[in-house]
């Protein structure tokens, strides 16, 4: 009994830690930064912090899901950027209406992540492979669909609006990241609060356990997937609208940031556990600490190679926590024979 | 008489090689306790898989409170009140208590939103009638193997289970626990609830069970009312009249210098105490059921597992095993249960397989000569008439028996003097089972020890100089080979403290 109520107190130490850690670390970069650099806390340059922050972090909201799931998927990078060119081709090169373009920019995600779901799902391709060749396959259509130009969308300066404009006048907020705010409170409110969340836990907590109960396994990870693509859509649109272009060789690399913030936050690649806030606040991490070296005029070269250790400091603080998590209940089995 | 509940008639079952269930029969009266034993392999998961929707009968008729019972998968059986805990706890660590019981059936608004606010309270009164103290809050990482049953019983409750089946539920229990259980199963059965009850505990039958059927190779044998069964009757059903007979001259081998010796090993976990000695020329049987701890006690030997006290002696002298390595210099070799696990590389050829682990012997300057190593396998494939057509054949390409015959050369490539056999003849044919057989025969005269774990019970009595019995992490017995039979071997294995 004693050993239970150690393994008990210690849980709720290590989930409390990880959570505060994320977030803590956050706060203390700002200080840090703050001290610093004069300009690190300016408005103008936090909006460039959370400015950085969305697209990654869209694209880390569907990361999330399918990592809580036990899975990974590697194609949202160059999926989003599919998803661009196509939004492109609608506005730009056919002339039709933008909000049209927005929708065929989140269907070609949604249906690229569609694709993977069944090829994990049904043809049971690891997720490591399936969504490495549909990296590629997005990449190379990506390029085919744009003849390897840029689209502009000079001619449709509202395309812009979308993500540039401030809605709200205060503080000058860029209406994207009012956007990237409020999907990652529809995404918490999904992961949380409907049957799709639920079996997203249940499948990378004990998959086997899900099917035995009678949930359909198979039909929930296609979902998981979809979800990820609709995401990974979504930041094809808000990335070409904030740039006003749809840039056909950008993507590679995106998808391993995407990972990067869903890790910060706490989630674990081992599924079954994860949180929405916290990877906004791993995607706020990244961006706060590339900024915040750029404002400190450390060389971008040097930035990538913090990002690079942020996360395997991240991902070992995790296995620190599960070893311990494990001597506790493997010491919880004994103990009490 | 009591209608039955559930009626199953010449249930029939075919895996691809092996008949599980061969016009099985079984039923199950409302508010009983109806235990099903037999030996592994006998046929009793099979039996309950498909009357709890896992798996389907290729012949037979069911009926569940005298309807025909038409299944298609487990969620199926839950909802006609077929419920199912099995040995392996199927929880979902990270979901708590209450989102596990209500998995796949959540209360909902609008049919995707979930509407967890009553589900608590509605575990809790569950609880209350289980007369558990569980916080339906909590997460499942965590509970106790006990309270893990606790919850998967107050799932089955919360299905209005009828039928309600549980295989091997004290197989991690302590005793106090096993009483909390039995206190909670009596409860059910007074509700009339039906409930199928495997166990290899035989004693605990006695206390528990109100009927007994025994099962042995997919067919049934008897149903027993509990108050008449003796144990030694039920063991005998178990394992029948003994097929092979051929029982090959066994020398004694005591009068030979101690090769091995353990004392007192533990490995903090489930083995405790294991003390034996192994002779020279001599083949050691480790008999007990699945799950007694006899591939602990050799993988902690073998250094495979971490030794957490207790001493391992070679020739008499002292000896640290941490890792394989130091068992492989000390002149042990394992070949594991699992051929892909521990022993072999089935992506690599035979000649890689042969000389895994010993590298060094066949190379120069850091590079591996291979026509040595060549030659040191095409001797192996020789010596064990190992069928293949090349020393450059891919492991994973040859049979199962082939395979293990590989897995042997590699031991002996390695002058390992001690061998320990893990399962050495599971899932090969019968033809491949007694070449092994003979190999290990041939490799006692050349003076080597080996040590064979078996489910097997005719393979140890035909094989072993010595048994020794294990059950729950003990030993709780040792035998001489004419002193052995599957009877006296099976009271030893049930032997509970």
């Amino acid at each position: 009994m004693q050993n239970r109520g150690f393994s008990r107190s210690l849980k709720i130490r290590s989930d409390a830690l990880q959570r505060v850690l994320a977030f803590g670390s956050l706060v203390i970069m700002i200080i840090f930064f703050s001290f610093a650099s004069e300009n690190f806390l300016t408005i103008p340059n936090i909006n460039g912090i959370l400015l950085a922050a969305t697209v990654n972090g869209v694209l880390a909201l569907g990361a999330t899901f399918v990592i809580i799931t036990g899975g990974i998927d590697l194609s949202v990078g160059t999926m989003m950027t599919v998803s661009a060119v196509a939004t492109g081709i609608i506005i730009t090169n056919w002339e039709l209406p933008i909000w049209l373009g927005i929708i065929v920019g989140i269907v070609t995600g949604t249906s690229g992540g569609a694709f993977n779901g069944v090829l994990i799902a049904r043809l049971k391709i690891p997720p490591f492979i399936a969504t490495l060749g549909t990296l590629y396959i997005a990449k190379g259509l990506a390029l085919v669909a744009s003849g390897l130009k840029p689209i502009y969308f000079n001619d449709t300066p509202r395309f812009n609006e979308i993500a540039m404009g401030t809605i709200v006048p205060v503080l000058e907020i860029p209406n994207i990241v009012l956007i990237f705010f409020f999907v990652a409170y529809l995404a918490h409110l999904l992961l949380t609060k409907t049957t799709f969340g639920r079996y997203t836990f249940a499948l990378g907590s004990n998959e086997e356990a899900a099917r035995l109960s009678g949930v359909n396994v198979n039909m929930w990870k296609i979902w998981v997937y979809v979800f990820a693509g609709a995401t990974a859509g979504l930041a094809g649109v808000l990335i070409s609208a904030r740039l006003n272009s749809a840039q056909p060789s950008l993507g590679m690399g995106y998808e391993l940031e995407a990972i990067a913030a869903v890790v910060i936050g706490g989630t674990s690649l081992r599924g079954g556990e994860g949180k929405i806030i916290g990877t906004v606040i791993g995607a706020l991490v990244i961006s706060t600490l590339t900024n915040g070296l750029r404002v400190l005029s450390v060389p971008q070269e040097w930035q990538t190679v913090v990002t690079g250790a942020i996360v395997i400091l991240a991902v070992y603080l995790d296995i620190v926590r599960r070893r311990r998590e494990a001597v506790a209940s493997a010491r919880q089995t004994t103990g009490d024979k | 008489m009591v209608r039955n509940l559930v009626s199953m008639e010449s249930v029939s079952k075919r895996y691809p090689g092996v008949l599980a269930l061969d016009k099985a029969r079984f039923d199950l009266r409302p508010g009983e306790v109806h235990a099903l034993v037999g030996e592994n392999g006998a046929g009793k998961s099979t039996l309950v898989k498909i009357l709890s929707g896992i798996a389907t009968a290729d012949s037979g008729e069911i009926l569940l409170e005298g309807k025909p019972l038409h299944l298609d998968g487990p969620r199926s059986a839950q909802d006609l009140g077929i419920s199912i805990i099995h040995q392996e706890l199927n929880l979902m660590p990270d979901l708590t208590i209450a989102q596990n019981i209500f998995i796949g059936r959540e209360p909902r608004k609008l049919k995707f939103i979930l509407n967890d606010s009553g589900l608590a309270a509605e575990v809790s009164k569950l609880f209350k009638q289980l007369h558990l103290e569980l916080d339906p809050n909590r997460k499942v990482q965590g509970l106790s193997v006990a309270q893990q049953q606790m919850v998967e019983i107050t799932k089955a409750l919360s299905f209005n289970s009828k039928v309600l089946i549980m295989d091997e539920p004290t197989a991690a229990l302590t005793n106090n626990e096993i009483n909390k259980l039995f206190t909670v199963i009596r409860g059910l059965k007074a509700k009339g609830v039906g409930i199928i009850y495997i166990s290899h505990r035989l004693e605990e039958l006695k206390q528990i069970s109100d009927r007994i059927t025994v099962m042995r190779d997919g067919k049934y044998v008897d149903t027993l009312d509990t108050k008449e069964a003796a144990v030694d009757k039920i063991i005998s059903m178990m394992v029948g009249r003994t097929l092979f007979q051929e029982s090959p001259h066994i020398p004694s081998t005591t009068k030979q210098p101690v090769v091995l010796e353990v004392r007192n090993l533990n490995n903090g976990r489930f083995v405790k105490n294991i003390s034996f000695k192994l002779y020279k020329g001599e083949i050691l049987g480790f008999a007990g059921l699945v799950g007694a701890g006899r591939t602990e006690v050799l993988r902690t030997i073998f250094g495979a597992d971490r030794l957490v006290s207790g001493e391992i002696f070679i020739n008499n002298q002292k000896v640290e095993i941490h890792t394989p390595q130091d068992a492989l210099k000390h002149g042990i070799g394992y070949l594991s249960e699992d051929r892909k696990q521990l022993a072999l590389a089935l992506s690599l050829d035979i000649e890689a397989n042969t000389v895994l682990g010993v590298y060094k012997k066949f190379a120069k300057f850091g590079l591996t000569v291979n026509k040595k190593i060549q030659v040191a396998a095409e001797r192996q494939v020789k010596n064990l008439s190992i069928r293949t057509p090349t020393t450059k054949q891919r492991v994973g390409n040859l049979s199962g028996g082939n395979q293990q015959k590989v897995a042997i050369g590699k031991w002996l490539t390695t002058d390992s003097r001690i061998i320990i056999f893990d399962e050495p003849t599971r899932g090969i044919d019968v033809g491949a089972k007694s070449e092994i057989n003979k190999l290990m025969n041939d490799l006692i005269e050349q003076g080597k020890s080996i040590i064979m774990i078996s489910s097997e019970l005719p393979e140890i009595l035909r094989m072993s100089h010595r048994i020794l019995v294990m059950c729950e992490g003990r030993i709780t017995g040792e035998l001489l080979n004419k002193e052995a039979n599957q009877e006296s071997i099976m009271a030893f294995a049930t032997m509970r403290n």
